[in-house]
């Protein structure tokens, strides 16, 4: 008998002991431990994203403003990445070797494991030969994106831009992923939740090559693409081109309303850009351009955000105000001297003394700082006189956000008692301190949309509706959905609007501007203005409407060193309103029309007056 | 009472039924791990779950002749199979195939056949068959150094082709010889090698020495419960490393701190060698002189890890030993594997169901790894029936080999199975974590004909000498 016997004990024991181990172990593992379970998960999920068309932006005739056209986006998953001929793949992609390296490290930093764009927005004749060769360059796939397309080249700064989301927005909104498109300006921002639809997700279990193997789950949460609604917008892209057409090399800004519906017709910010240029590959060069050009900014949006004093436009405010205080009538005359008058002198020549429809007329500066200060002197005190005055003007839309969808519209400025009671003292100023609010002038800013504003609010006799880009949605069933906006009373009755009209209609039909704008079939009404400008040649300014009885458009043109706003604001008014009303322009006005577009007001001499 | 001439009669029937269940259920994960769409046949003899039915098959016909050929065969021939696959393994250099790095395979047609996995059987035979001879004296140098000759001569030749993980194996016939009376310190030291060596791979090896230091006290105390000689030897240590820091402090010296704590364990244990000496008490001197062998295996280790091992060497036993954990770059197969297991749970996904090893995220998933496919879709309860399995195998197999009277056939048995244990506790415990990444197969599971064919001969040639435990063998 061998005397060793016993340590077969010994050895069965350590067999024992390892086997106990691995038991214990692989319990902790299989079942306490359920980190790995969420691992196994994440190993083999992919989520793919299909994304949406961006809802399309129509006018008001059914004619697309955007639409999408489509394009690739090459991505990269760094850790699947293998050893390939990086110049080759250069060429395909029209692509800096540089720019592949560095796109390349951007992504290996962001993740090893998550896609990231190298190229964005491959058109798709790159695409296809891309498509043949992306199986040498493992690691590397295409993702198919849709990008914007403008066809009428119009309406950039309405219409706005989409660009790449930003990080902090990512963090904020987790419906966005890195490499996403957001409408960034105008209408794609501000539209931007019905515009993007909403993204759909497929869950496919992969490889460890990332090879698509099948749907996880049997495709249970799945969810499909919902395409981006419609805007109907009630701009006329016709119009609104050949607005800016007449704009060519000018600055200013033209907004266009119909009055009855608070629908914008025509928005133009001059200069502006080809909206075209901020899609595809050279949008960022060319974004960097647009954002650099700090004399033309033609990325500002100028109807929104551009503030002057409105001059002799804003005449026809203070006179529905006065009328409406009873502290004038329509047939209340005042004398003027001319170039002689006193404290303001009047810059035209005409009859005197007059009452308020050739005042209106004439634009006659002493007449209206008459009615202002009888204005300001029917209260008790001037502070009173001049609260009851900015009230009535605040009803206008003035010196407040008019409510557009536009996010940059800014307020303008009606100034407050607080205001002057600070600058001159309490009770130290009286209408004869602040005179130059009565011609429009002094502390008063406002905003071309604004201006537009007040003309369809004179145009309704009373009331205007929130002035709105989009009228109705189309959701994905093709169905609208009206948009529904608010309408707003001034208080002042219809009776002295017709009063202020009648100067309006005389204002076209019995100055020099019947020569230029004055049309044989309808009734226009309008007021020029001439917005001193302390920097240089003078602003100029008009505001209209037509035809006078059940008005289609009211319409705002403000162009910066023009001169008299009978020079150049009158005629391209005039010209938009034809072209709104008739469709086209008449024979005897091509040559108006031929001037408006030539001229070329961006170099005026910045005279120092 | 058993017919004794018949040899069918006398095969150990649960041996053989658990090994055809492992390898049935080796097929069927098998199956599992790379199924394929498009081949939806196990019997598709394109792929590898058609061609491992056909290993199979000739497995079963290599164990029938095994149990058909006479078990003094085995006995006699020990030594020239022995010779003739270790002159195969020889000519492998000249005449084989590189697979993965390895020039292992010797290429015969269309089949691969791997020498060093028939070594693993030959070199069982020839172990046992020295053994077992009368001359035998296990503590004669000439005995262990002839034993050592029969197993480092084949574990040389397999380090040189390059196939670390079979080279390893051998070491596992430390089990054998301690079970036929090897001095149990032996072990105890092979023990306390790999301890140091893990601790000085994990810790810095100034820390190791600490570590060491202090142990080795603590042990003494425990021994002899002298609280003061402790304290006083202690006193010595740390005076002796201050001296020495001290000076470098003052000189503004940049040497090595290790370097200090060296001589201090040096010179220190040279005192108390002597003190003990003098005093005679020999189990002091042995504990002295385990320290300070242990504290320079420690340092040399350090060194050789450093300094003269290959980066990817040193990539992987950091890995096993959780200092790094880049789980993309050495841990990624084994963190992969975990994953495939753990995300079984208790009942498993399900046959076919598994993601992981189907989806290649495991590497070697039907061969090395085939473990994560039974963690995956069989759960917990499919690697405790595993473990189960081998277990059963293994208990069985020293019952077998304690029961027969010839001591040839005990040894060759306690060989098989202590080669099997190994290849089971490496190969399931680097698909959990436990153990370094070395890639040998879990016998009867993974896929190949090499090395189930090189499994079934080293099994059957046991079952065939356990059928004849009633003749008598010996010569």
């Amino acid at each position: 008998m061998d005397t060793f016997s016993k340590r077969k004990y010994i050895i069965a024991g350590i067999m024992l002991g390892i086997a106990a181990i691995f038991v214990l172990r692989l319990f902790t593992i299989q079942i306490t431990n359920k980190t790995y379970k969420q691992f196994a998960t994440r190993n083999v999920l992919r989520k793919v994203i299909t994304f949406p068309a961006r809802g399309l932006i129509y006018d008001r005739n059914n004619e697309l403003m955007v639409y999408n056209k489509a394009a690739y986006d090459l991505l990269v998953v760094p850790r699947e990445v293998k050893p390939f001929d990086t110049l080759s793949l250069c060429n395909i992609v029209q692509l800096d070797k540089k720019d592949l390296i560095d796109a390349l490290n951007k992504a290996k930093q962001f993740s090893r494991y998550k896609p990231s764009i190298v190229a964005g927005q491959i058109s798709p004749d790159i695409y296809a030969p891309l498509q043949e060769k992306l199986y040498k360059y493992p690691g590397f796939f295409v993702q198919s994106r849709t990008l914007r397309e403008y066809p009428s080249k119009s309406a950039a700064q309405v219409l706005g831009f989409v660009g790449e989301v930003n990080q902090s927005l990512i963090e904020k909104d987790n419906y966005y992923r890195s490499g996403d498109y957001i409408g960034v300006t105008g209408l794609e921002k501000a539209y931007e939740n019905e515009l993007r639809g909403i993204k759909g997700v497929n869950n496919y279990m992969v490889d460890v090559h990332n090879r698509i193997k099948g749907k996880y789950n049997d495709g249970i949460s799945d969810t499909t693409a919902v395409l981006g609604q419609n805007l109907l917008t009630g701009l006329h892209a016709e119009v609104q081109a050949y607005a800016e057409l007449l704009m060519t090399n000018k600055r200013g800004a033209i907004v266009a309303i119909e009055p009855a519906t608070g629908e914008i017709l025509v928005m133009v910010s001059a200069p502006s850009y080809d909206p075209n240029l901020l899609v595809g590959r050279q949008r960022s060069v060319n974004y960097g351009l647009l954002v650099s050009d700090s004399i033309n900014k033609p990325m500002w949006n100028r109807a929104v955000i551009g503030t002057f004093p409105p001059g002799s436009t804003f005449k026809l405010v203070n006179a529905l105000v006065a009328l409406e205080e009873h502290a004038i009538t329509p047939f209340d005359r005042f004398s003027c001297s001319g170039k002689g008058s006193s404290p303001i002198k009047c810059t035209h020549s005409h009859v005197s003394p007059i009452a308020m429809r050739e005042a209106i007329r004439e634009s006659c500066n002493s007449y209206f700082w008459n009615l202002f200060r009888s204005l300001i002197s029917h209260s008790p005190t001037s502070a009173e006189g001049f609260e009851v005055w900015r009230s009535h003007v605040m009803k206008f839309g003035f010196g407040q956000k008019v409510g557009t969808e536009l996010s940059s519209e800014v307020k303008g400025n009606i100034p407050e008692v607080a205001y002057y009671d600070k600058y001159f003292g309490q009770k130290k100023w009286t209408s004869m301190t602040i005179r130059s609010l009565s011609i429009g002038q002094g502390e008063l800013l406002i905003t071309p949309i604004q201006l537009a504003n007040m003309a369809a609010t004179i145009a309704n006799r009373g009331y205007y509706i929130t002035p709105h880009l989009v009228k109705a949605i189309q959701d994905t069933n093709r169905v609208y959905r009206e948009l529904k906006y608010e309408k707003k009373l001034t208080g002042i009755d219809a009776e002295y609007y017709n009063i202020v009209i009648e100067g309006m209609q005389a204002v076209i039909e019995e100055t020099r501007l019947s020569q230029s704008i004055r049309m044989d079939s309808v009734i226009i009404c309008g007021k020029t203005g001439t917005v001193q400008n302390p920097h240089g040649a003078d602003h100029s300014a008009f505001v209209a409407f037509a035809p006078k009885n059940n008005p289609k458009i009211a319409i705002a043109v403000f162009i910066q060193n023009a001169g008299f706003g009978a020079t150049y604001a009158a005629p391209i008014a005039g010209l938009i309103m034809e072209k709104f009303l008739t469709d086209s322009i008449s024979p005897k006005r091509k040559e108006i029309e031929q001037r408006m577009i030539e001229t070329d007001l961006m170099n005026v001499i910045q005279v120092n007056k | 009472m058993p017919n004794r001439n018949n040899v069918w009669a006398n095969i150990d029937w649960i041996t053989v039924s658990i090994y055809l269940a492992m390898m049935f259920i080796g097929w069927i994960n098998i199956y599992a791990a790379v199924y394929n769409e498009e081949h939806k046949s196990i019997f598709d003899f394109s792929q590898q779950y058609g061609k491992q039915l056909i290993w199979i098959l000739a497995a079963i016909f290599i164990a029938t002749l095994m149990i058909n050929i006479d078990s003094k065969f085995f006995v006699a021939f020990s030594f020239p199979i022995y010779v003739i696959i270790l002159l195969l393994l020889a000519l492998v250099p000249f005449i084989g195939t590189e697979i993965n790095g390895a020039k292992s395979w010797i290429q015969i047609g269309n089949f691969l056949l791997q020498p060093s996995e028939f070594m693993k059987m030959a070199t069982s035979l020839a172990i046992a068959r020295y053994i077992s001879s009368y001359n035998f004296k296990m503590h004669s140098y000439k005995s262990l150094l002839t034993l050592a000759g029969i197993i480092f001569i084949p574990v040389g030749l397999i380090f040189l082709q390059n196939d670390t993980g079979s080279a390893i194996v051998f070491g596992v016939f430390l089990l054998v010889l301690y079970r036929e009376g090897l001095n149990g310190i032996v072990l105890f030291f092979s023990f306390l090698i790999a301890l140091v060596f893990i601790f000085t791979m994990v810790l810095d090896p100034f820390v190791t020495v600490l570590v060491l230091t202090i142990v080795a006290f603590l042990i003494n105390y425990l021994i002899r419960k002298k609280t003061k000689r402790n304290l006083i030897g202690m006193g010595i240590f740390a005076a002796i490393y201050g001296i020495f820091w001290l000076i470098n402090f003052l000189v503004q010296g940049n040497i090595d701190p290790l370097f200090f704590l060296l001589t201090a364990a040096v010179l220190s244990s040279t005192i108390f060698f002597l003190w003990a000496m003098l005093l005679r008490k020999r189990s002091l001197a042995l504990l002295i002189g385990i320290y300070l062998g242990s504290v320079l295996f420690a340092v040399s280790v350090d060194h050789v890890f450093d300094n003269i091992m290959e980066p990817h060497q040193r990539a992987r036993i950091n890995e096993l030993l959780g200092i790094q954990s880049d789980l993309h770059g050495a841990g990624y197969h084994v963190n992969q594997s975990k994953i495939a297991i753990g995300s079984g749970g208790f009942f498993g996904k399900g046959f076919l169901q598994g993601t992981q090893t189907k989806f290649d995220f495991v590497p070697e998933q039907s061969t090395d790894f085939i473990f994560c496919t039974v963690g995956e879709e069989w759960g917990f309860l499919g690697t405790t029936l595993v473990i189960a399995l081998f277990m059963g195998l293994l208990m069985r197999l020293i019952y077998l080999a304690e029961r027969n009277r010839s001591k040839f056939s005990r040894v060759y048995g306690y060989c098989v199975a202590t080669i099997l244990f190994f290849h089971f506790a490496i190969n399931i415990g680097m698909t959990i974590g436990l153990a370094p990444v070395i890639g040998i197969p879990l016998p009867f599971f993974s896929y190949g004909g090499s090395s189930l064919w090189s499994f079934t001969l080293l099994l059957f040639v046991f079952v065939r000498l356990d059928a004849s435990r009633f003749e008598q063998l010996s010569y």
